[in-house]
């Protein structure tokens, strides 16, 4: 194996690395989730963030209720056609790179609400990174959930730039 | 009892507290009741379409009061039929809880009220076209909501109220739909003057799941995991306000393990309804380290929950005529682990902010409201009983044995935020008192009741022999058969008297369900309790009253 200079003079105190993976790595161990919780989800929510499952371990637990000191949008609950315009503002409203995750049965796809009150899955009005199953998902669920996104996060450019070459085109674009 | 008004009132007796009134003289029976019999307790207001009944009714819709005098002990409920071209006198200017439930009636029936002060939709959204729960409204037929209602039409004759002629020197700024202290999906519109609200309106609807339609579409059973997401804080109690009424309707009583079982994990589902409003009303306070005392205890419960009917969260634990199953081994030890960790965490919380000035100097004497005011305003459970008021469902009423059960009402003295937040803790030790006694005389045996019309054969049968196999494919097919008729009936969930009126055609799907969401008359009482004060306070003014949003919007 070569020596380096860095290494000659630094010994093991510096690591050399890509500037893209130092950021994409530093994004990834710090996410700011923005949390749109508007049900029963929500609340299993809450026990993520306590002590018990602990959000933190994953470097997530700074919730912020600003969208545009967030880059992770997690929707927890039902989405009904009432409060999808506010939806698809709070996303617009995010920064790049943003991901979603969508938590739930009601967000994946309208749950058992099948009826003329409740959006049949956000990904109508939004486009979203990870879908998790459950009725509400289990903590270890979200937890879970917020790992997926993690790995997508670590080799963000190619990701990000098929998601930009799909045109997302939801029900309130007019 | 109506025959005594002064005025004419032309009505007929159907049962013992029922009244079928005409359209026209409602309103002076309903105020003669109040005048006279102190019918001061605003319980509901309930619509029902006749279009496919199966019986003839004289018109096609009917409204529906049902109030309750100020012993709480009599119930009255007057009917009048009416066609859709017929206009109803408001009757919020006696009750004013009565207002949202109009504005309710209005949104999902498409009656009209004369005199109601703001009669617009309130649980579905603004450019919703049609009234959903008429009949001939197809259950799935969504309609995209482009714009938020900007609220001003509300606001600005609240504000000339208040003198304000132009809002140039006012700032307009929404508390929610999203925002950390609107717990779930709550707006409140607030105009502020520095710090200080001057006038505020409140829009709910934004978690409007369609539940009363979706009962139209199932079996009785299949409605049970519905009701979990009710109130999803203590779903199980939830579950057992709708089985109770449907046994209620059914006429049949469980067995008294199931009673006891019943009694036992419906309070240790009011301990953690408890637990959950007041670690976010701590957190919203900035008390952040009790959230953390108050909420582990909650995960112990939700360990026992899971363990005892697979979820956490959404328990769908009772069935109709019983539950799905019998407490498992062990059981009551970890309910005793469960019971030493709420305990714990509660003192913990207690000793943080029991004396503390900071917590005291925020939650009294904010948010205050009467005992008048909140009777007249439909308000129960321990939001009412914060103003001092006794009424408890589990004692005006008692059922499944709580009559025999040692345990104190508590009770709090001004109906502000403090007496609100010290009677939820005073309520978590007494319901631990009911359960350390029901633990005691739990006794053993059958947990369901035995007729299988009703409840599910062994599985056993059902794998073996033909009746039993014909016998579970009925009942989940047709669903349990509940005599025609309609009927109301509530139990003390963790917010207060919840109550479902179900209408029956004697088929396995109700025809009408119609719920008593107790935290919906809290909610409607928000703006006029904020006004005046600070943004702060109305955070904690919110969180105090405990609003869920799945009960709220249903
Ligand atoms: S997925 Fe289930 S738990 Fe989550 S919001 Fe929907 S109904 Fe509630």
């Amino acid at each position: 194996m070569a020596v380096t200079t860095e290494e000659v003079i630094f010994g093991d105190s510096v690591i050399t690395t890509k500037l893209d993976s130092a950021i994409a790595w530093a994004r990834e161990s710090s996410m700011w989730p923005y949390i749109f919780g508007t049900a029963c989800c929500a609340i299993e929510f809450m026990s993520v963030a306590s002590s018990k499952f602990d959000i933190s371990r994953f470097g997530a637990e700074v919730v912020r209720f600003s969208p545009r000191q967030a880059d992770l949008l997690i929707i927890a609950g039902t989405v009904s056609y009432k409060q999808a315009p506010i939806l698809k503002r709070i996303y617009e409203q995010m920064t790049e790179p943003k991901w979603v995750m969508s938590a739930g049965a009601c967000a994946c796809s309208g749950g058992f609400y099948d009826n003329y009150t409740t959006l049949q899955g956000i990904d109508e009005i939004i486009p979203v990174d990870v879908y998790i199953a459950g009725c509400p998902p289990r903590p270890e669920a979200f937890l879970e959930g917020l790992m997926q996104i993690q790995k997508l996060q670590a080799k963000p450019t190619k990701y990000l730039k098929k998601r930009s070459k799909q045109e997302f085109k939801g029900k309130l674009d007019a | 009892m109506l025959s005594e008004c002064d005025k004419k009132i032309e009505f007929s007796k159907t049962e013992n507290n029922r009244y079928i009134v005409k359209l026209k003289d409602m309103k002076n029976a309903i105020k003669f009741l109040k005048r006279e019999k102190n019918y001061n307790f605003f319980v509901d207001i309930a619509a029902i379409d006749y279009l496919d009944f199966k019986e003839h009714k004289e018109k096609r819709f009917a409204i529906i009061y049902l109030l309750k005098d100020d012993k709480f002990d009599n119930l009255i409920i007057l009917k009048a039929y009416l066609d859709e071209d017929e206009i109803i006198d408001s009757i919020s200017d006696i009750y004013k809880g009565a207002n949202w439930c109009e504005r309710e009636v209005w949104d999902q029936y498409g009656l009209k009220f004369k005199d109601h002060p703001n009669l617009k939709r309130i649980l579905n959204h603004k450019e919703f076209i049609g009234h959903p729960l008429r009949k001939d409204y197809p259950i799935t037929k969504g309609q995209l909501c482009t714009k938020t209602d900007d609220l001003m039409d509300e606001m600005t004759p609240r504000l000339k109220a208040k003198g304000y002629e132009n809002h140039d020197d006012l700032m307009f700024l929404n508390l929610g739909p999203a925002h950390p202290a609107s717990h779930g999906t709550i707006r409140t519109f607030v105009a502020l003057d520095g710090e200080n609200i001057q006038s505020a309106v409140s829009e709910i609807g934004y978690l409007h799941r369609g539940f009363e339609k979706s009962c139209e579409n199932h079996t009785y059973n299949q409605i049970i995991p519905y009701t979990d997401r009710l109130n999803y804080c203590s779903a199980i109690l939830n579950n057992i306000a709708f089985a109770h009424t449907v046994e209620g309707m059914l006429g049949v009583e469980l067995p008294q393990r199931g009673q006891f079982i019943r009694v036992i994990i419906g309070e240790l589902s009011r301990i953690i309804d408890h637990l959950v409003c007041l670690a976010a009303n701590l957190v919203d306070m900035g008390a952040l380290t009790n959230y953390w005392y108050l909420y582990n205890p909650r995960e112990t419960a939700y360990h026992l929950l899971s363990k005892l009917t697979g979820a956490r969260l959404t328990n769908s634990y009772m069935r109709i005529g019983g539950m799905t199953h019998d407490l498992y081994d062990g059981f009551e030890d970890d309910l005793k682990e469960c019971i030493k960790d709420v305990q714990k965490g509660m003192d913990d919380s207690l000793s943080l902010i029991e004396h503390n000035r900071i917590f005291q100097d925020r939650a009294q004497n904010i948010g205050i409201i009467t005992a008048e005011d909140a009777i007249n305003r439909g308000w129960s459970g321990p939001n009412l009983r914060a103003c001092g008021v006794n009424y408890d469902v589990r004692v005006n009423h008692p059922y499944y044995f709580y009559d025999t059960f040692d345990f104190d009402v508590a009770l709090g003295s001004t109906g502000d935020v403090y007496d609100r937040m010290m009677v939820r803790f005073e309520e978590i030790r007494q319901s631990i008192k009911i359960i350390h006694q029901a633990m005691k005389v739990l006794p053993k045996g059958k947990y369901n009741i035995d007729d299988h019309s009703i409840i599910f054969p062994a599985k056993k049968n059902v794998y073996s022999n033909i009746e039993g196999l014909m016998n579970q494919f009925k009942l989940v097919t047709e669903g349990v058969k509940v005599p025609s008729g309609e009927y109301y009936s509530s139990i003390e969930a963790a917010n207060g008297e919840l109550g479902f009126y179900i209408a029956s055609d004697g088929s396995g799907t109700p025809y009408r369900v119609k719920v008593r969401p107790p935290c919906f008359y809290a909610m409607a009482a928000l703006p006029d309790m904020i006004e005046g004060e600070m943004i702060a306070d109305a955070v904690l003014d919110l969180g105090s009253l405990n609003i869920i949003a799945g009960e709220l919007d249903r």
